[in-house]
């Protein structure tokens, strides 16, 4: 656990001084206000262009207030025929959810396990969790489509949720945090009067864990709504696109009208931006709390 | 209470840190035994089971897979090929472009991106004002889906009444024949390497920020007897102390890169058609890889291609990681 402890500048002194005890001077700010707008200018502009008419789009210079087109342009994308627009959002919105849920129950589980138990093998097990965080994913890819065509399962959402049910990085990430937030005297204790594992689960683990859950959740559904090349191996051309599919199939043909894929792009992204909104605070601490560890 | 090895059987005589589980209160119950023994491994194998059935096992399948005649159109054209599409692959001038173009914009996306980030690191490593918020807005790239994000860029980027090409005007380029960024290698690796800069450098940034502040703080005030200034601090102390998370990032970005997709896929005009450009300009191994599986539905070439890219990449985040490790050290 790193907290971030802001500490009084213990010397005046400029020379010597760490930086983060060094105040942000009218340059930094400029310089990180600059970052901010380069990160959000082209969402901006993608609003900028959902909203718009196709004169807007065309128009030099280019419009930067955004139209008042947005439910035209949502409507047009909704009721396009063959990309299935609506259906992919919800599609998203279960595989998302489904892999989520399953990931902090089954992480949190095994971190447990890797943590405050003691059985043979525990910390080769525990390598071994690690090093499969290093294997390049597409690497099975061509296999994994031949599998699941086997299993009959190409082309449904249970070939973008299947494998992703747990995570290596999820385990570790678990790990680390039951370590650190779960007293082993607690555990103890409760043995002590009998607890099974699974009621020292439920009952000590999971409410001490409940922000590991947090930041954990945040980043798998993330990572699982934006998940595209995957998806669109298995189920391009079916019903049952995500979102990320359904917005290639938007911006495929040979006529593509722009205003009409930024929309599009707009209502697939606009469910990060309320989580980032929401829970940023947790995804920043995620994956800084990530890098210590690694 | 049945005690087998060699600890005292009585608790208070371990200090209570020392991690050891109690023995249970009734040991002759099965339950408990159970409990102790099966339990543990029991709470870990979803992972090794899921990871076996679609993580290791396709891996190995892929060997196979591309040892085998294997298409999608012609069920009956099956078994074994050999090396055949090992060597097809060798004299493969699409897979020796695509090779070109992917560490082309391997390179133009990842020196800046870990430059930029570690620049931005030491921005918000400041005391500052809405800490937190610097740091949440940052992260707008990353939790952007990528395919959203590109479909911007690729407007951007577009010939005609592209925001890029405008801008360019402003300065004085391209006023009579606007510059096509899907037309030559240069511009469409430099179009595609924006977004994967636009992308991960606030991430980046993070896992940097993270490390520096968990340098100590009087590493900085020994520093002082040298005068060093805030850029030689960065380069002198910070750059260094942090170089394990350095060459973390560096891998990273090697994995990454070298597989990269989402980008020149949907940089296409016709996403569809998975060529990468009219010429494939920009086409990544990744993105032939999928062509070559999907499109003309060769499996077995697909997969055999798969092991190339995975060799490719152990040896150059090998490279790159001793690389870093030698620069970091050079400076201490």
């Amino acid at each position: 656990m790193t907290t971030v402890v802001k500490l009084k500048p213990r010397r005046r002194a400029e020379i010597g001084r760490a930086p983060q005890d060094t105040g942000g001077t009218w340059r930094t700010y400029v310089a990180l206000a600059a970052a901010l707008g380069l990160s959000a200018f082209p969402l901006y502009w993608m609003f900028v262009i959902a909203t718009s008419t196709d004169e807007a789009v065309t128009q030099i210079p280019p419009s930067v207030i955004p139209g008042g087109e947005l439910m035209t342009n949502l409507h047009e994308v909704f009721s396009m025929q063959d990309v299935y627009f609506v259906a992919s959002l919800i599609n998203s919105f279960i595989v998302a959810s489904v892999v989520t849920a399953s990931t902090l129950f089954f992480c949190s589980l095994a971190g447990f396990a890797f943590a405050k138990l003691r059985f043979r093998g525990r910390n080769k097990l525990m390598v071994v969790v690690i090093l499969t965080l290093t294997v390049p994913n597409q690497l099975g890819v061509v296999a994994l489509y031949i599998l699941m065509g086997k299993l009959g399962w190409n082309g449904t959402l249970l070939a973008v949720i299947a494998p992703f049910l747990v995570s290596a990085f999820g385990v570790f990430y678990m790990r680390q945090f039951i370590m650190h937030a779960v007293p082993d005297e607690l555990i103890e204790s409760a043995r002590m009067d009998g607890a099974l594992t699974m009621r020292v689960y439920a009952s000590i683990v999971l409410p001490a864990i409940r922000p590991a859950l947090a930041v954990l959740g945040l980043l798998t559904f993330v990572a699982t709504w934006n998940e595209f090349q995957w998806p669109l191996i298995t189920l391009n051309g079916t019903e049952f696109p995500t979102s990320m599919v359904a917005l290639s199939d938007l911006a495929s043909g040979n006529y593509v009208i722009y205003r009409r894929v930024l929309a599009g792009a707009f209502a697939a992204t606009v469910p990060l931006l309320v989580l980032l909104v929401l829970g940023g605070r947790q995804i920043v601490r995620g994956i800084m709390e990530g890098a210590v560890k690694s | 209470m049945s005690v087998t090895r060699n600890a005292p059987p009585s608790a208070p005589t371990q200090p209570p840190s020392h991690r050891r589980e109690p023995e249970p209160a009734k040991p002759r119950n099965w339950l408990y035994r159970f409990d102790n023994k099966r339990v543990p491994y029991l709470l870990i194998s979803p992972f090794f089971l899921l990871f076996a059935v679609f993580g290791l096992f396709p891996i190995i399948f892929n060997g196979v897979v591309a040892l085998r005649n294997w298409r999608l159109d012609d069920p009956t054209l099956t078994g074994w090929a050999g090396l055949a599409n090992f060597e097809k692959l060798i004299h493969d001038e699409d897979f020796w472009n695509a090779l070109v173009n992917t560490f082309g914009i391997f390179i133009l996306a990842t020196i800046p991106q870990l430059l930029i980030a570690l620049m931005l690191a030491n921005l918000l490593n400041r005391k500052l004002r809405a800490t937190t918020w610097w740091r949440v807005g940052v992260l707008l790239p990353y939790v952007t889906p990528v395919a959203a994000s590109t479909l911007v860029f690729a407007v951007f980027f577009s010939r005609d009444n592209g925001m890029a090409n405008w801008l360019l005007s402003l300065v004085g380029f391209g006023q009579d024949a606007p510059l096509d960024w899907r037309a030559q290698k240069w511009s469409a690796w430099i179009a595609i390497a924006t977004m994967v800069n636009w992308k991960w450098i606030g991430y980046n940034a993070l896992l940097y920020l993270s490390a520096m502040q968990s340098i100590p703080k009087d590493v900085y005030e020994a520093a002082a007897v040298d005068g060093a200034g805030p850029w030689r601090q960065l380069w002198r102390i910070t750059v260094p102390m942090i170089q394990p998370v350095v060459v973390f990032t560096v891998v990273l970005s090697t994995i990454g890169g070298l597989q990269l997709f989402n980008e020149p896929m949907l940089f296409e005009e016709n996403p569809a058609a998975a060529s990468g450009g009219s010429n494939g300009q920009w086409q990544t191994i990744a993105q032939l890889i999928y062509k070559v599986g999907w499109k003309d539905l060769n499996l077995g070439y697909a997969a055999a291609m798969s092991w190339a890219l995975f060799l490719i990449i152990l040896i150059v985040a090998a490279l790159n990681a001793l690389a870093t490790k030698r620069l970091g050290g050079g400076d201490r």
